[in-house]
């Protein structure tokens, strides 16, 4: 079915104003040499209801959801109140465009401005943007930014930072003259500061570090921005779990520069992977650096307060190729879910729900090293994901639980070829007591 | 109409929206020890549930929306998002699936992804893609990334991008993050490409020439084929903006124009929705010589199965973390599967159709500063208005007076006073006409009454803001009073 409104009585009189007998005319422009002579090679059109078989088709093909799975690793399934469904999905919140209509466009200016808000109290930074497309891109943009800020040719990236996020980063920075290099971890799973130490020098842009790591483990911020600094460089904080800001101390009260993450925590399902949220948060010093929308606060003619999107000469669409960032469309939507999420939350509810993904991460970690052939892979502290190492073969495990109904966690051997045998568990405050047990148990089994 | 309060001074403490269920396994307190905690989210909202709805409620109620009227906006291609397709991505298996899935139990939805990756191929005649970008101008950076990785192959990765003057400011924004230096191409007095130009500035230091066709004025660049030849001579490459493939779809694919690397605006030409500024989607195709160095994964269909393929040598990497926006794309997918190959031709035509109306509508009134023939949209300038000091700003402003949602505005750069005016396919004649008499009621008042104009808008939710002051006020955040300077 098409989406058009038009009667064939409108379309007569209105090729009659315009003074043609046929729509064809109006293609005339277009070389003959580079039109299709003949119909695309799609299928037919569907009804409605044909429409809604031929996805529940391609949705049974999935059998994910019949699992009980520990996978985690940049991607966290977390509850989401009803309410954000319901709100989020109101057409006056869906159909409009970027709020370029600052005066048709409050309300999408306002989320803007109170997300920007939300995200600057839990990273305990100044500013913050109206988003961007996701944790990784947005570690790549906070490079370039730490990278046009300091000119220096160096940033060092943790090996515990996730492999996507390297991989984006790297992608992201090989055309500009920026050397990654990478900085190891220790046996307590957090960034090596010794080797951190021996790579940092004056010719560092930038360190980044994320926190809770890879690995789960949480770093020491402190510390590694205190190094950063005195070495000169600027310190880049990433976040994939950012329901830990709901127990951990915020970045910026720990001496970051620059934090940026992933949002899909707040209310935004997993959704195969997108679309996601990437948050930005920076001090004010470095506001002209700063990539992407921004919403701010002024007031209009009648004196009245009202938000606009504004610094728009950093931007694409003013300044062109010196822009701060190419990037125009971003992930407003999902900006608005995060913000119902957080509000519904509330200070309370985050703290809550921080507190126990790790008290249920916890007692995982505790239950699985106690078993059979499982050790604890690190000693760091942990919020909602761990490592373990399996005594046998990690593919054999996998199958037997496979056969158990059960996904254990992520093998990231295939990223860190000296962690073959191990298993990145992540347990939320979706998990039952009963369904860790079950882990457990079955792990025990096959081992 | 109530003015909604930031949901900061509403908050108090104590008060709650949501519960999570008990804790269910043993609390320790040890296991925070060596842990650097936070004591409270400082200024962090405390509300109920129902102050949740009515505030969200009352929000959503300022905003103009596709779902309440005619959005004209250029290059945006603001056309009716199809509920039946929020449905349809909404479906539990979609939305609960993992990116780190095992791929044998997400076959639905590798499925998906190299089918649109097929079709999108047809529609373009392109042949292979990549649904990665999450937008726009992620795509062009990607597009850039595989012209300038296939030229260091072959030993030079050279250093300069042409890019029309016509162009949107995401193309030289991303050619810039490439690496590359822009030299602008002058448009000709019929708004195109000067092919003599272009020929002069053709050296074997040019990576690519960057174009958008059609063009941002609504022109169809039908040079397009020797544009290319001259490109393709001295050893670059084409890439297209397809940003403006409303006008094409079923009628012309760039890859019959010899283009080697297109982007779609999944969230422009395939209907899915904006959402305030994204999400969007921004998928990549290629012709063969390019496809090596398409982004990690590519999905691979061996042995009636779908599969992941990250063994690729040449690969320029990832541009953002999994599959892109899988959701988006599942929107894109249910689009093309209800128009068909007919409904999709149908598309062009009414939105050219629908756009040519409303040029020749008001070309009396509005001054058209290129006579050239136009597509899907048509840019008027604020010329005729000036002589009374009304500017496209305030004939924007004042059509919001009227319900309507104004043009585009910010470019293109090569006609002063732009109102970029794109239709799209799904408006109504009666919208259309609303637009008209509005605009030729404006026309009007800008001669007789230019202050009504001037001070527009005069009944939306807030008036006309001032945007110098937020630029200089800097006010980009709430504080708790008392905490505004620290």
């Amino acid at each position: 079915m098409g989406y058009i409104s038009l009667s064939e009585k409108d379309k007569k009189e209105m090729m009659d104003r315009i003074g043609i007998s046929s729509v064809a005319e109006l293609f005339r422009t277009i070389p003959e040499d580079v039109k299709l002579k003949r119909k695309l090679k799609i299928p037919s059109p569907l009804t409605e209801v044909e429409l809604v078989s031929r996805f529940e088709e391609f949705a049974q093909r999935n059998k994910y959801r019949d699992f009980l799975s520990f996978l985690g690793a940049g991607a966290y399934p977390h509850l989401i109140p009803y309410v954000v469904d319901y709100l989020s999905s109101r057409g006056e919140f869906v159909s409009p465009y970027t709020p370029y209509q600052p005066e048709v466009s409050q309300g999408t200016l306002q989320v803007i401005f109170e997300f920007q808000t939300l995200i600057c109290q839990l990273t305990g930074m100044d500013i913050a943007n109206a988003s961007l497309y996701d944790g990784a891109s947005g570690a790549a943009e906070a490079v370039l930014m730490a990278h046009r800020l300091k000119e220096k040719p160096r940033v060092l990236i943790p090996l515990a930072l996730h492999p996507q996020y390297r991989k984006v980063i790297r992608t992201y920075v090989k055309n500009l003259g920026v050397t990654l290099e990478e900085v190891g971890y220790t046996e307590s799973g957090r960034m090596d500061l010794e080797d951190l130490k021996r790579k940092l020098d004056g010719q560092t842009s930038a360190v980044v570090a994320q926190s809770p790591n890879f690995f789960g483990v949480v770093e020491d911020l402190g510390k590694i921005s205190d190094m950063a600094h005195s070495a000169g460089a600027l310190s880049v904080v990433v976040i994939t779990e950012p329901v830990s800001l709901g127990l951990l101390e915020a970045p910026g009260a720990l001496g970051a520069d620059i934090v940026t993450g992933e949002g899909q925590p707040f209310g935004i399902p997993l959704s195969f992977g997108g679309p996601y949220l990437g948050f930005m948060s920076c001090s004010k010093e470095f506001v002209r650096q700063f990539p992407g929308r921004i919403a701010g606060e002024t007031k209009d003619v009648e004196g009245r307060r009202g938000f606009v999107l504004t610094l728009s000469t950093r931007e694409q669409f003013i300044r062109r190729e010196r822009a701060t960032s190419n990037i125009c469309t971003n992930q407003a939507l999902c900006a608005l879910r995060a913000t119902i999420f957080l509000e519904t939350l509330g200070k309370e509810g985050l703290r809550d729900l921080a507190w126990q993904n790790m008290q249920k991460a916890n007692y995982a970690l505790e239950k699985l090293s106690q078993a059979k052939g499982i050790n604890r892979k690190f000693s760091g502290s942990i919020f909602n994901e761990f490592v373990i190492e399996l005594s046998a073969d990690i593919a054999k495990v996998e199958t037997a639980l496979r056969e158990k109904g059960v996904i254990p966690g992520l093998k990231i051997g295939e990223f860190y070829p000296g962690l073959g045998n191990c298993l990145l568990v992540c347990v939320t405050e979706t998990h039952k007591k009963e369904e860790i047990d079950q882990l457990a148990s079955f792990l025990e089994e096959a081992l | 109409m109530i003015r909604e309060p930031l949901i900061f001074e509403i908050s108090e403490k104590g008060k709650r929206a949501f519960s999570l269920p008990e804790l269910d396994v043993p609390e320790k307190k040890d296991i925070l020890k060596n842990l650097p905690l936070r004591k409270e989210i400082m200024g962090f909202p405390e509300v109920s549930e129902v102050e949740v709805i009515r505030h969200f409620t009352r929000l959503s109620r300022t905003n103009y929306s596709v779902d309440e009227g005619f959005y004209p906006l250029g290059s945006c291609t603001m056309k009716y998002n199809p509920k039946i397709n929020e449905k349809v991505a909404a479906i539990l298996e979609f939305i609960s699936s993992h990116p780190y899935a095992p791929s044998d139990l997400v076959q639905g939805n590798l499925e998906i992804l190299k089918t649109v990756e097929e079709l999108l191929a047809e529609i373009t005649g392109m042949e292979a893609f990549s649904l990665q970008p999450s937008a726009g101008a992620q795509g062009e950076l990607l597009g850039m990334m595989l012209i300038r990785a296939c030229l260091e192959e072959r030993g030079n990765p050279r250093s300069i991008v042409l890019i029309p003057d016509s162009a949107h400011g995401t193309n030289p924004s991303s050619a810039h993050i490439c690496g590359y230096r822009v030299q602008e191409v002058k448009s000709n007095e019929k708004g195109t490409i000067e092919v003599d130009d272009l020929a002069r500035h053709m050296t074997e230091d040019v990576a690519a020439l960057m174009i958008t066709n059609p063009n941002t004025l609504g022109v169809f660049e039908a040079d397009i084929k020797e544009i290319a030849k001259i490109v393709h001579s001295k050893g670059g490459f084409i890439y297209m903006d397809g940003a403006n493939m409303n006008a094409l779809v079923g009628i012309s694919r760039p890859g019959d124009m010899d283009v080697d690397v297109i982007h779609l605006n999944l969230h422009k030409t395939f209907s899915t929705p904006h959402g305030g500024g994204g999400p969007g989607a921004g998928p990549v195709g290629v012709k063969r010589e390019l496809e090596p160095y398409l982004p990690i994964p590519v999905i691979e269909k061996k042995e009636g199965k779908y599969i992941l393929d990250y063994d690729r040598p040449q690969t320029v990497g990832r541009v953002r973390s999994f599959f892109g926006n899988f959701l988006v794309v599942v929107k894109a997918l249910a689009y093309i599967l209800s128009l068909g190959p007919q409904g999709l031709k149908e598309v062009a035509e009414v939105a050219v159709l629908n756009s040519n109306y409303i040029r020749k509508s008001l070309e009396n009134e509005y001054h058209l500063k290129y006579k050239t023939p136009t597509l899907h949209e048509c840019v008027f300038s604020d010329k005729f208005q000036k002589e009374h000091d009304v500017l496209n700003i305030d004939i924007a402003k004042r059509l919001i007076d009227y319900g309507l949602h104004p043009p585009t505005m910010s470019f293109p750069l090569i006609v002063q006073g732009a109102l970029m005016t794109e239709p799209t396919e799904t408006e109504s004649k009666r919208d259309l006409d609303l637009f008209i008499d509005a605009m030729k009621q404006i026309a009007r008042e800008s001669k007789e009454n230019p202050e009504v104009v001037k001070s527009a808008p005069h009944t939306s939710y807030v008036r006309r803001l001032d945007e110098t002051a937020a630029a200089r006020q800097q006010i980009l955040r709430w504080e708790e009073e008392g905490k505004a300077e620290k």
